[in-house]
């Protein structure tokens, strides 16, 4: 018996999967680096009016457009207020335009895919062309003319793009149904006379949640890199309320004056993204039975 | 085989009805009167109302969805109601330059992607493994509006290598058309570089372990010989038709792109058209890339197909 | 043997190669957007003006004083108490296609753009009731009501002139290859790309024509037009107030800077619906208010780095129509708060909307810090420029912070926008007697007549406020060290005529 078999056969004895994951999940360094960034990212949001050197909201017309200093470590913007002061409060929305978007697609795919896998037929054939649909054009440009129809806000734009990602989250879960529907468990669980909505929910859903997570891990950063891109097109959170996208639309328009208004922003926006990529990926690993 | 291709083919007519439906929906619901916009700063009574009854702008959401529609299958996508040509003209323009733009950049995707994804496969969980999913993650983690900017401010105005914006046709200069074009194909490029190579890496994973693999090192073949020869051959299959899906990231990666380096394809001609109200040239352009994504899809369920029996039943 | 024809061909071949090469003179322009069409009669954009401003001539133009200089007229004179103008056509002009330009075409030209559907040049000169062809170089215009403005509408694209036998041809797609009378020709455009024109050997003012050829690049991000003119790809562009600095600081290109004719102010909603029922749309005092909070230099300075000019009137402060007696107000919060606690609103809630643009967006924000000084409290709304529009004409709104491009005769920056049921009063702001003197100074020619009665206007119109007007843009320009001979205009157009590349 190799290891892995090991590993499978104290699931079905009982060990629940997750702790199992867990423990893979810590041996992996890049996951760690991704789960403490993330960690970081969320306790500064959290604390940001403890932490923050100014008001993000105060402006000050003497100190307009300068270059980082003792005074302003990382300088101050067009209106004079302190980068580093929005830079910490905007951790709030890019961290909520990542989580809220993809709680709302889940809010919707999730139950909608158990749905249309577990009953098959018309209803999966309507549900799926439907996605595909939706699939079929490009994720950006359906965010955009999302957005634009709901108007310039951050609560649009995380709506846009929560809905611009139900379809992928949609396909997958109606594929891991698939994968399960026919199952022993399943099988031995309706033979019983179990009915369907407690089959879906206790038989089935825990058994499809774990790509569910990984992507929706990669979707959070996803959903904060569209967040950015929208507001660079100017549909996402106005001024003055601070947000890391909406600092990088201002800041372009001053790029050979004051480049350390982009450069922060596009920094922070990076290593958020990258650190949920990397938990991401760590999931996807820790996850998978077939790696070790 | 030929009933898996009918019914697949059968299931796409659905989902183009839906597509349309989508398109159209998404535009025409656009909060804002596309007349009032484009009827310039003047907003004379007389010409909104010409735009208006024109463009069929005052009828019933319903009869112009049927007219749109009725338009598109005979081949006439509308009109631009800002610059007064046909859509159809305006994307056969548009079309070769971001298709160039795409090209390109995955040219440099494969370039990037192909050679770590076998690096990292074969040195798994080694220092190079870690060094090369890095790298990728890299570039799918970095905003590529941003990215662009910073090229820009360094290749074009630091060191004047090259030109910040604009595009020039092949036909007219081929180099200045590569300059003008490399900065933008590897900013796109480098998002699907990590995504390739991550493909790349976990295919070639599980070809390496494979049973033909041991008996080709058995017979004494080279390491090289071995990796590049067989597993590559074997591993590449998935990753193209993996890769072939990709093309949405693609073209939501090229809208951005060409903002930011002025090229005139299809994601400027959208983002403008969306801002001015101009419906018909969102709605033929969007549905024109629905349309080539459902068709590529297509091709890769065949090739899956091809590959794998199992599938078509 | 050497063959010395081939030698001496070679040679003269690659004299003229190199002669050729010696002086490019293709100019290169960079335009903040696309144009929309090219058609004098249907274009809306600016950009598309700028372009057309090559290519096709008018019958006047301006000069640098806004004063009326004659193009394709070349003398007029009022008749009829000023219902009849008279004009005599410049002889020996061609268009592009080689047909003659004469009354007949000047004729067909203004029925054009009083007639096509959808003409949006029909506004500016509705006063015209008919065109008389005196002679094959003479015309008259004959006007319903005395209309002073009209020779300055005849300057703006109102006032083009096209051939008549391309324009019929054509039809409705006469602006995908326009043919016209001005130094440049149509050669190609590719949407979204460029626009390319090359000289016209037989303008009739062709000795002022240095240039071969002149291309117009769309590029809308300020920062890559500027690094394009840094690079080297462009020639000319005009570059936002922010940039000079960075301008400054390069030794390369040079500067030119003009006062344009346009404004930007707040308008307001005084009678348009539900949402002018507020403390600020209903009573004068709390406009008056938020204009003594706000410190306009400040704004010029922390916004455009002191580069625009501050204004208070319709027309800008070094206008010959500004109305010296009524100076912009200095910043007084003292003032605003008893203003406030007179119409009884400490705290007046306003609503203002702003279309998605970083300058526009910045310039909100000051005035809302300014603002909550005297007690406002400033909510900002950006809206995107498609729906700003709808939600300004229906009357959902209370400030709207917007610009007006500015017209060369003053009549063209008020009438349209002040008086009752006009196409853009948003605000619906109505006052008999401001439509009497604005009406009033239509009907008379003089500087000094038109004054008087822009002057009781401007009783009116600066006590009622209306219109806040913040400040005046001007035209900032940064071209290539090679260009020479640049002249800048208030209304904003490159006139090719006496332009060089080095």
């Amino acid at each position: 018996m190799t290891a892995n078999s090991l590993d499978a056969v104290s699931v079905d004895a009982g060990e629940r999967p997750w702790l199992v994951a867990l423990r893979r999940l810590i041996r992996r360094p890049g996951a760690l680096i991704g789960l403490a960034v993330v960690i970081f990212f969320v306790v500064l949001a959290l604390v940001s009016p403890l932490v923050s050197p100014y008001d993000p909201l105060a402006t000050d017309w003497r100190a307009v457009r300068k270059p980082p200093s003792a005074l302003h470590f990382f300088g101050t913007d067009d209106l004079g207020r302190d980068v580093l002061a929005r830079l910490i409060w905007g951790a709030r929305a890019s961290l909520m335009a990542g989580l809220v978007s993809v709680s709302i697609a889940l809010a919707v795919a999730v139950p909608l895919g158990l749905v249309s896998g577990y009953l098959g037929g018309v209803v999966d054939g309507l549900v799926m062309r439907m996605v595909d649909a939706m699939l079929a054009i490009p994720f950006l440009i359906l965010a955009i003319a999302l957005a634009a129809f709901l108007g310039p806000n951050l609560t649009n734009a995380m709506i846009a793009i929560g809905v611009a990602q139900t379809p992928i989250f949609t396909r997958l879960t109606r594929g891991q149904v698939l994968a399960v529907r026919h199952e022993d468990y399943i099988e031995a669980a309706r033979a019983v006379g179990n009915p369907h909505r407690r089959i879906l929910l206790r038989h089935i859903l825990p058994n499809v949640l774990a790509p569910i997570i990984v992507q929706a891990t990669l979707a959070i950063a996803g959903a904060i890199i569209a967040e950015a891109a929208l507001s660079f097109l100017g549909l996402g959170q106005p001024p003055p309320a601070p947000s890391w996208g909406s600092m990088l639309y201002t800041a372009s328009h001053f790029l050979s004056q004051a480049p350390w208004m982009a450069v922060w922003p596009g920094l922070a926006i990076f290593g958020l993204v990258l650190s949920f990529n990397l938990l991401g990926d760590g999931l996807r690993d820790a996850l998978d039975p077939r790696r070790g | 085989m030929s009933t898996f291709l009918l019914r697949r083919l059968a299931l796409v007519l659905p989902t183009l009805f839906f597509v349309s439906l989508l398109v159209f929906g998404l535009q025409q619901l656009l909060p804002g009167d596309a007349a009032l916009a484009l009827a310039g700063e003047e907003r004379d009574p007389g010409v909104v109302a010409f735009l208006r009854h024109k463009y069929h702008l005052d009828e019933a959401l319903p009869v112009r969805y049927v007219l749109w529609l009725k338009g598109v299958l005979s081949g006439d996508l509308g009109e631009s109601i800002r610059i007064k040509r046909p859509v159809r003209d305006l994307i056969l323009e548009k079309l070769p330059v971001t298709a160039e733009l795409a090209v390109l950049a995955i040219v440099i995707a494969l370039s990037i992607g192909l050679p770590m994804g076998i690096l990292a496969a074969v040195k798994n969980d080694s220092a190079v493994d870690y060094a090369a999913t890095m790298t990728a993650l890299w570039g799918r983690s970095i905003p590529n509006f941003w990215l662009g900017i910073l090229l820009i401010l360094l290749f074009s105005v630091e060191w004047g290598l090259l030109p910040a914006s604009g595009f020039v046709s092949p036909a007219e200069s081929l180099s200045r058309n590569l300059a003008t074009l490399i900065m933008p194909a590897f900013v796109l490029g480098n998002a699907l570089a990590a995504v390739l190579m991550r493909h790349t890496r976990s295919a070639m994973l599980e070809v390496l372990s494979a049973d033909y693999v041991r008996t080709a090192r058995a017979k004494g073949l080279s390491e090289a010989q071995v990796v590049l020869h067989h597993a590559l051959r074997n591993a590449l299959v998935p990753v193209i038709t993996l890769g072939a899906l990709e093309f949405g990231e693609l073209l939501s990666g090229a809208v951005l792109t060409e903002q930011v380096f002025t090229i005139p394809g299809f994601g400027k001609l959208i983002v403008d058209a969306v801002f001015n109200r101009d419906y018909a040239v969102v709605q033929g352009v969007v549905l024109c890339t629905a349309i080539a994504f459902i068709l590529l899809n297509l091709i890769a369920d065949f090739a899956y197909a091809l590959v794998n029996p199992r599938l078509r039943g | 043997m050497i063959n010395w024809r081939t030698l001496i061909a070679t040679c003269l071949f690659g004299f003229t190669l190199s002669g050729g090469a010696a002086v490019a003179q293709t100019l290169r322009i960079g335009l903040a957007e696309d144009p929309d069409m090219l058609d004098p009669t249907l274009s809306r954009t600016f950009v598309s003006y700028v372009v057309r401003t090559a290519l096709c001539d008018k019958l006047f133009d301006i000069g640098l004083e806004q004063e009326i200089v004659p193009q394709l007229a070349s003398q007029w004179e009022w008749t009829d108490d000023k219902r009849g103008l008279v004009i005599k056509l410049r002889p020996g002009v061609k268009f592009h296609d080689g047909e003659p330009f004469d009354a007949v075409a000047a004729k067909f030209s203004i029925e054009r753009h009083l007639t096509m559907p959808g003409s949006t040049r029909k506004s500016d000169i509705s006063a015209i009731s008919r065109v008389e062809i005196i002679d094959d170089h003479t015309a008259k215009l004959v006007m319903s009501t005395p209309f002073a403005p009209l020779l300055a509408q005849l300057a703006t694209s109102a006032g083009t002139m096209m051939s008549p036998k391309a324009a019929q041809a054509a039809g409705e797609n006469f602006g995908s290859h326009p043919v016209c009378a001005g130094p440049f020709k149509f050669v190609e455009r590719v949407v979204q790309d460029r626009i390319v024109l090359e000289r016209f050997a037989d303008y009739w003012d062709k000795d002022k024509i240095k240039l071969d050829r002149i291309v117009y690049l769309p590029i809308p991000d300020t920062t890559v037009r500027l690094a394009n003119l840094q690079s080297g790809g462009l020639d000319l562009t005009q570059v936002a107030a922010t940039d000079l600095d960075t301008v400054r600081k390069d030794p390369r290109p040079k500067l030119a800077a003009v006062n344009g004719i346009g404004y930007s102010g707040i308008t307001i909603n005084v009678a348009n619906g539900e949402r002018s029922k507020t403390p600020f749309g209903q009573d004068a005092r709390v406009r008056q208010a938020l204009e003594l909070s706000i410190d306009r230099e400040a704004l010029n300075q922390v916004v455009f780095n002191g580069e625009y000019q501050p204004g208070n009137q319709w027309v800008p402060p070094t206008n010959s129509y500004y109305d010296k007696e009524r100076p912009i107000p200095a910043r007084d919060i003292a003032k605003a708060k008893a203003l406030l606690a007179a119409a009884a609103a400490p705290n007046p809630v306003v609503a203002m909307t702003v279309t998605n643009n970083p300058v526009v967006l910045q310039t909100a924000q000051v005035i809302q810090a300014m603002a909550k000084e005297s007690g406002f409290d400033m909510r900002i709304q950006a809206t995107e420029f498609a729906s700003a529009l709808q939600l300004s004409a229906k009357g959902d709104f209370e400030a709207f912070l917007l610009g007006w491009t500015g017209r060369i005769d003053p009549d063209g920056n008020i009438y349209n926008l002040i008086t009752c049921n006009s196409p853009f009063n948003d605000g619906h702001y109505c006052s008999p007697e401001v439509d009497r003197e604005l009406d009033a100074a239509r009907g008379v020619e003089a500087r000094v007549d038109r004054m008087f009665h822009y002057r009781i206007a401007a009783e009116h119109l600066l006590l009622d406020l209306p219109i806040i007007y913040l400040y005046h843009p001007k035209w900032l320009y940064a071209m290539s060290a090679r260009l020479s001979g640049f002249t800048s205009y208030p209304d904003g157009l490159i006139r090719p005529q006496g332009l060089r590349l080095d």
